[in-house]
């Protein structure tokens, strides 16, 4: 579930913390830049696991912080291929049952991945199996706060970083006019790192 | 910022479960001195995760524990990732094991499999409190979620 990641960055230390034990105050100032956020292909960073080395740290016209450069080694939340894990049903959707595991949220079972045959239940805004037997049909509710055990089958990483402003040309007259019906007024948020799984599909064995 | 190495090592939950309880306990002296408000993330990341690992297998580890399951685990010629998810999940029956060995109806034989439960019941401390209890829920499915296992129960 966790890999360690090796790193190299500058780190800044402003001149009121030069009073601190330099290994302190570069340690602070990773977790504080990485700790909880997606990094772009590599996954969830969670804390720093330790600093391998440090190089000379300098202080550049202008800015009286010192700036080093630090290898470092971060304990980084990427589960591997095929992994099984074990999260918390959150809710569902039209586009499939949504599972925590606590730390990380954006992961999904998509509807052909859950056990066949599944119906979307409108009432309940829950997913339905229908489990055929001898005797007939069951239904069987995917519940919110049901613990489930899945199988990692894909990851999406999305680059999220800021886009420029829009360089589209506008007619004079309406310049100044806000554009009406602007569908992406709202800024539309996509998760950074997901997680796309399967259910996992034992075949039952007799009770 | 660049990454050298996406992937230069792999963690078992323990080594994060310690990992991040030792540096709470760090953290837990070093307020007495002040209290900085830009460690909001690392709180929530570390308290989430903790939350999440101490629920699982990993919490009633010891360092000893793990040098034992890899010597116990040695004459079975398992991947590296396969005796990870073993350690993290603490398999209990022969259909998890299945699942997190690949192929393992041609690598492993039943003897094989029950002794690898065996091993890993024996080797890895399991929960105190649910050492207690009979195993009844052996032969049941273990992905669905437990009003549905009610529903199976009561059926049979």
């Amino acid at each position: 579930m966790f890999v360690l990641v090796e790193m190299v960055d500058t780190v800044r230390i402003p001149p009121w913390s030069f009073h601190r034990q330099l290994n302190e105050a570069i340690a602070e100032e990773l977790n504080k830049k990485l700790a909880n956020k997606v990094v772009y292909n590599v996954g969830l960073c969670v804390c720093l696991y330790d600093v391998t080395k440090l190089e000379d740290s300098f202080i550049f016209p202008g800015d009286g912080a010192s700036h080093t450069k630090v290898h470092f080694r971060y304990v980084v939340f990427h589960p591997f291929l095929d992994e099984i894990l074990v999260g918390k049903i959150k809710g569902c959707s039209a586009e499939g049952v949504h599972v925590s595991l606590g730390l990380f949220d954006d992961i999904i079972i998509p509807p052909e991945s859950l056990q066949q045959p599944a119906k979307f239940d409108e009432a309940e805004q829950l997913w339905v199996w229908e489990y055929e037997t001898d005797e007939g049909a069951h239904d069987l509710f995917m519940d919110r706060g049901e613990d489930i055990r899945f199988r990692v089958v894909d990851e999406v990483f999305i680059d999220t970083s800021p886009t420029g402003p829009s360089t589209e040309k506008e007619a004079p007259s309406a310049a100044t006019a806000p554009p009406a019906g602007a569908e992406d007024s709202a800024p539309q948020k996509e998760a950074p790192y997901t997680l796309i799984v399967r259910i996992l599909d034992i075949a039952i064995m007799s009770i | 910022m660049e990454v050298r190495d996406a992937n230069a090592a792999m963690l078992s939950n323990y080594e994060v479960y310690q990992l991040l309880t030792d540096l709470k306990e760090k953290r837990k002296e070093m307020v007495k001195n002040k209290h900085s408000t830009g460690q909001q993330n690392l709180n929530t990341i570390m308290y989430e995760t903790l939350k999440y690992l101490s629920k699982t297998p990993c919490a009633h580890q010891n360092p000893d524990t793990v040098k034992e399951f890899l010597t116990a685990m040695l004459p079975h010629k398992l991947t590296k990732a396969e005796k990870l998810q073993l350690f993290n999940h603490r398999p209990q029956t022969a259909v998890e094991i299945q699942l997190m060995v690949e192929e393992s109806e041609e690598r492993l034989t039943e003897e094989q499999i029950d002794e690898l439960i065996q091993k890993v019941t024996d080797v890895l401390p399991g929960d105190p409190q649910k050492a207690g209890t009979m195993v009844l829920t052996e032969n049941i499915r273990l992905d669905l979620p437990s009003r549905t296992l009610l529903k199976l129960q009561a059926k049979a």
